[in-house]
This record gives structure tokens, C-alpha cells and sequence, in this order.
């Protein structure tokens, strides 16, 4: 049986704006793919450790020695819109009534 | 007649330390090739022919000089379009990175630099690396060199479409799923994933990060040891990059296979898999046998289970990578009246299809309520497919198989059905779960005239056993079809 999801839901949680039409088309798709996916469910693995990476590592350092950055006009050439030296966005905060 | 776009890597190598041929001549044969080929493939989305002339002629020089240089000195290369490089727009495929200009390059690009690969472009892909078949890109898809309604595989299509053709004489591509291996395949060249963490993801374009691994399409074996060479090495860049130096991979690849023992994985040979792609595997395992490799049958019994695993994990972690698409810093920005409406608009507007499935998918599998059902089983499925290679190394030093169950299938095939596209990655995946290395090469063509790649997977850090066993059966099956695209070109 597909996974019954509120599609909508996941949706606003995953920051994207859908047409209806594409909110119909993603849940259908997307519990038909969970019902394979639930097939994890199956294995018994209580008492087995989770992996988050292949190659075990533990304590990663790297020598705490500056090197250069981007310079400001470089870390700004990409931005959609910027006043001065500053990436500049459409408001955070509303305005109080 | 051969033209020198056609050599492989240490062969216009060679000519050009014997004066033969210069840099240019080179870079100009791979040129030409791409303005004559391109309509048909559309393997690039941005061309570099004025840096590339520009790289090549200060081989020529340095080469004139009576310089010593490193072995991929000259070689025109193509990078996939997730790997970041100053000044040259990187898009993922992607609408929402369309004007992108990285103000850094990525490691594995800048150490081929340094050592004077010669760039011709940035090839097409699957959005953000998302797809099986190159027809996810944003910017239209990549067509087979060896059937032109078929697709090259995916997600790195472009840069095996471009290698088959000649476009380039070797690519970069990162394979997350099977995504270097499964194109090689539908492709007819050599796809290399190495053990993850070999080479540096410093500025490859994030997709799933604990399964991102940079990886080669070359023409042969011998240049994937030779370009995987150069690209390998601890980058303090990466936390995830292993500390070990580079090491030189064409070392001991003539040693042979005689004594190695080669477990065959039998139940991926059964349903599912086209007739064409089981003869060819199993005249690859005769081949092998008569070539002095022990065959033995071996299985990981938890590869049923990997490919939904994958399906979890690697969409768990796009949704958090991909969460940096905010409109902010970089890349397209949509309208709107406050910060959250201007993100959902502008990610809405800037993803396709797939990327928007993954991310969704990712998004539910990590909410509250379903983590451990989902994600956390995943990750504990993942130990069990880790366990299972454990378990086949005690008994053998390779595992073989086809690499797709599949040869190229016709573009537009399973456009409308992502989980039967997802299924193209079947046998790829365990290994990038294991974070093992491993090949697809050659082992010839189908009765429709495609090629069949046949899989060899090794133990972490192993890639010489992998390349060696890979080398000795493409000396011995000696493969030269070449896609009937070319007939009609090269003079």
C-alpha cells in the first residue's frame, strides 16, 4: 500500500512553494517510493549500531594556521541583490501594526 | 583514421613527450570533435576552448623547456558540472545555480591544474546529480553516443557521453549511487569510483555527502589508474578526506589475476536482468577463470535491503545540503513580500522535479515522528550491508557483476516513474554504502549493438586489486567497437 502523506505539510517544512497540480503529482509519487523505502522496516536490527559514514573517523583536525579568505567583493559577486557590503534580503521582522 | 582525440590518455601522452604531436594539436582534435559532435549530444553545458588552448600551449612550452611532467600534462579533460571552478560557471544542472561563477575551484580540479590537465568544458548532468538517465538536467538531457535516442546513464551522462565520443579524452564525474559507473556502462568506457574519501570533496557540489565520491570515465584502465592517481590525497579541505598521500595507481596493474579470487554475486544475474547484459557478464566470468582468477559464488544478503536504505539516506541528506538554495547569497532569487515567501518561491521556481522528490522525501524521512523508522533503520541497514562485505572479503578479494541490469534504455523510458528509474541503481549502490571501490569496465556489446559494463568491487583502499583484475580482462577481451556516431567523422 502507498504511504499516505500530508504532502503539504512536508512541503512548508522543505521551504518550497508547489502548485497544486505538482502537491497531487508528489504525493502519489512520493508514497509509492516510501512503500518500497518502509521495506528497511522489515530487517531486525535492534541491536544493530547505526553507520552515517563509511570510513570510520573520530577527532578530525587540521592545523589552526590563517590562510586567506574570499575577499569581500568576491564572497559578493554571486548575490542576487546587495546594498553596499551586505547581501540584502526582503524583510525578516515585520513591522509592527 | 584515428584522430588524436581519439587516443587514450598514455597514448597522447607518449607522442607528446616523443615531439610528435603537440598540446595544441591535442586540445584542437578534442575541439573540433566537440563542434562536429555536440548537436547530437549536448554533453556540455559551458565550453572552455580559450582556456584550454591557453593551458595548452604552456604544456608545449614547459614540454620544450625539456620539463618533466606529470602524466595527465596536456590531456584534454571535461569536468561534471558539480565540481567548482573559479571564474567558469558551475551549475549543478540546475536553474537555481544558472549564473553561477565560484570564486574557488575544487580540489580535484585544481591539483589537475596544477599539474597541466587542459580543461575543454563543464559537462551536462542530472540536476545536482539526481538521476539515472542525464534527462533531469535542467537544460535538456544528454543523448548516447552509441544510439542517439537512448540516454548515456546518469547522473554524470555528459562526461561519458563525452568520453565515448571523443570529446574529451578523459571526465570527471562523482558517483553517489552508481552515478560514474552506471553511464560507463550504457557508455562503453571505464567508469572508476574509488574507496570514499580518496580523492577530496572539497568543492564538489554537495548532493549526499557520506556517499559523494569524485570518480573517472576514461577509455581504458590503465588512464583510470593514471587520472585517479592525480586526483587522490589527503585535502585538509575535507574532514572527511582520508589521511593518506596519493599513491600511483599503474603500478602492478600488469600483475595479472592468476590466484585472485573473484566471488560472483549469482543472484544478480537471475530476473531482472536482460538476457544481452547476462551473456556478456557471464562470458566476462569464463574469461576471467581461463585467465588463472578463482570463481566462486558469493552473496550480500542485505542488498535487497540497500537500494530502499539508499533511497533514505541519500535523500536525507540533500534535503540538508540543498537547504543552502535560500536565494541570499547566491543564484536565483524569485519575489517576494517577506524572507520565507521569497525562499519557498524562489526554491519552487528553481529546482525540478527530481530535486524537489528528493528533498521532500529527505524532509519526511528526517521529521519528527518518523526519524527512526525511517532514517535511523537506514543507517542501521547500512551497517548491515557494511557486514555483509566484511563477510564476502574473508572469502574473496573481488565481487563481480553487471553494473546496470540494464544496456541504454530509450530516452523518455521511465521519465513518468521514479521508482523504476531508481532501480537502474541497484547493483551500483551497495558499494557506495560500503564506501568501497569499485569499476565498471567494458565487456562488450549486446545484440543490439550497446554496450554492457561488468562490475568489479573491491575492499576500502584496495583500488590496485580492483584496476589490475579490470586491466587483465580488457588486455585480454580487447574491446574497440566504437559508437557509430564516429563513422561518419573522423577522416
Amino acid at each position: 500500500m502507498p504511504v499516505e502523506i500530508d504532502i503539504e505539510h512536508v512541503a512548508r517544512l522543505a521551504r518550497l512553494a508547489l502548485t497544486p497540480e505538482e502537491l497531487e503529482r508528489f504525493r502519489e509519487q512520493l508514497g509509492v517510493i516510501l512503500e518500497h523505502a518502509e521495506r528497511v522496516t522489515e530487517v531486525a536490527a535492534e541491536a544493530v549500531p547505526a553507520t552515517a559514514h563509511p570510513i570510520p573517523m573520530a577527532n578530525v583536525f587540521r592545523p589552526d594556521e590563517p590562510r586567506d579568505g574570499l575577499g569581500r567583493d568576491e564572497a559578493l559577486a554571486n548575490a542576487p541583490d546587495r546594498e553596499g557590503d551586505f547581501f540584502k534580503v526582503p524583510p525578516i521582522v515585520e513591522e509592527p501594526e | 583514421m584515428t584522430e588524436l582525440c581519439d587516443l587514450t590518455g598514455h597514448e597522447l601522452a607518449g607522442k607528446l613527450r616523443a615531439g610528435e604531436v603537440s598540446a595544441v594539436d591535442g586540445v584542437e582534435s578534442s575541439l573540433s570533435r566537440i563542434e562536429a559532435t555536440e548537436p547530437s549530444l549536448h554533453a556540455f553545458l559551458a565550453r572552455s576552448a580559450d582556456l584550454a588552448r591557453e593551458q595548452a600551449r604552456a604544456v608545449d612550452d614547459r614540454l620544450a623547456a625539456g620539463d618533466d611532467l606529470p602524466p595527465v600534462a596536456g590531456i584534454p579533460l571535461a569536468l561534471k558540472d558539480v565540481l567548482t571552478t573559479r571564474g567558469i560557471t558551475t551549475t549543478c544542472g540546475s536553474r537555481i545555480l544558472e549564473t553561477y561563477v565560484p570564486p574557488y575551484d575544487s580540489t580535484v580540479w585544481a591539483r589537475l591544474r596544477e599539474a597541466g590537465s587542459v580543461l575543454v568544458g563543464k559537462t551536462n548532468c542530472d540536476e545536482f546529480a539526481m538521476g539515472s538517465s542525464n534527462e533531469n538536467s535542467a537544460f535538456g538531457p544528454v543523448h548516447n553516443a552509441w544510439d542517439l535516442d537512448r540516454v548515456p546513464g546518469g547522473s554524470s551522462g555528459g562526461s561519458a557521453a563525452a568520453v565515448a565520443a571523443g570529446q574529451a579524452v578523459w571526465a570527471l564525474g562523482t558517483d553517489t549511487g552508481g552515478s560514474v559507473r552506471q553511464p560507463a556502462a550504457l557508455s562503453g568506457v571505464v567508469g572508476m569510483k574509488p574507496t570514499y574519501g580518496r580523492p577530496s570533496r572539497y568543492g564538489l557540489i554537495a548532493f549526499a555527502s557520506s556517499l559523494d565520491t569524485v570518480s573517472t570515465f576514461t577509455r581504458d584502465v590503465r588512464d583510470a589508474a593514471t587520472l585517479l592517481s592525480a586526483i587522490v590525497g589527503h585535502d585538509p579541505l575535507d574532514a572527511t578526506s582520508i589521511q593518506r598521500p596519493a599513491e600511483d595507481y599503474t603500478e602492478g596493474l600488469e600483475q595479472g589475476v592468476d590466484g585472485l579470487r573473484i566471488g560472483v554475486l549469482r543472484d544478480w544475474l537471475g530476473e531482472g536482468v536482460e538476457p544481452g547484459v547476462r551473456d556478456r557478464v557471464e562470458e566476462a566470468i569464463q574469461r576471467l577463470e581461463g585467465l588463472g582468477a578463482k570463481i566462486g559464488e558469493a552473496t550480500l544478503p542485505h542488498a535487497d535491503y540497500a537500494l530502499s536504505a539508499y533511497y533514505l539516506i541519500a535523500p536525507a541528506e540533500c534535503s540538508s545540503n540543498l537547504a543552502r538554495y535560500d536565494g541570499v547569497r547566491y543564484g536565483h532569487r524569485a519575489e517576494g513580500a517577506n524572507v520565507v515567501e521569497m525562499m519557498m518561491r524562489t526554491r519552487g521556481e528553481g529546482f525540478g522535479d527530481e530535486v524537489k522528490r528528493r528533498i521532500m522525501l529527505g524532509t519526511y524521512a528526517l521529521s519528527a515522528g518518523y526519524y527512526e523508522a525511517y532514517y535511523g533503520q537506514a543507517q542501521k541497514v547500512r551497517t548491515l550491508v557494511l557486514r555483509d562485505f566484511e563477510a564476502a572479503w574473508q572469502e574473496f578479494d573481488l565481487l563481480l557483476s553487471p553494473t546496470s541490469p540494464t544496456v541504454a534504455f530509450p530516452l523518455g523510458a521511465k521519465a513518468d516513474d521514479p521508482l523504476a528509474m531508481y532501480l537502474s541503481d541497484v547493483y551500483t549502490i551497495p558499494a557506495n554504502l560500503a564506501g568501497v571501490p569499485a569499476v565498471s569496465v567494458p565487456c562488450g556489446l549486446d545484440d543490439q549493438g550497446l554496450p554492457v559494463g561488468l562490475q568489479l568491487m573491491g575492499r576500502a583502499l584496495d583500488e590496485a586489486t580492483v584496476l589490475r583484475a579490470a586491466y587483465a580482462f580488457e588486455q585480454d577481451l580487447g574491446f574497440d567497437a566504437r559508437p557509430p556516431l564516429l563513422e561518419g567523422i573522423a577522416s
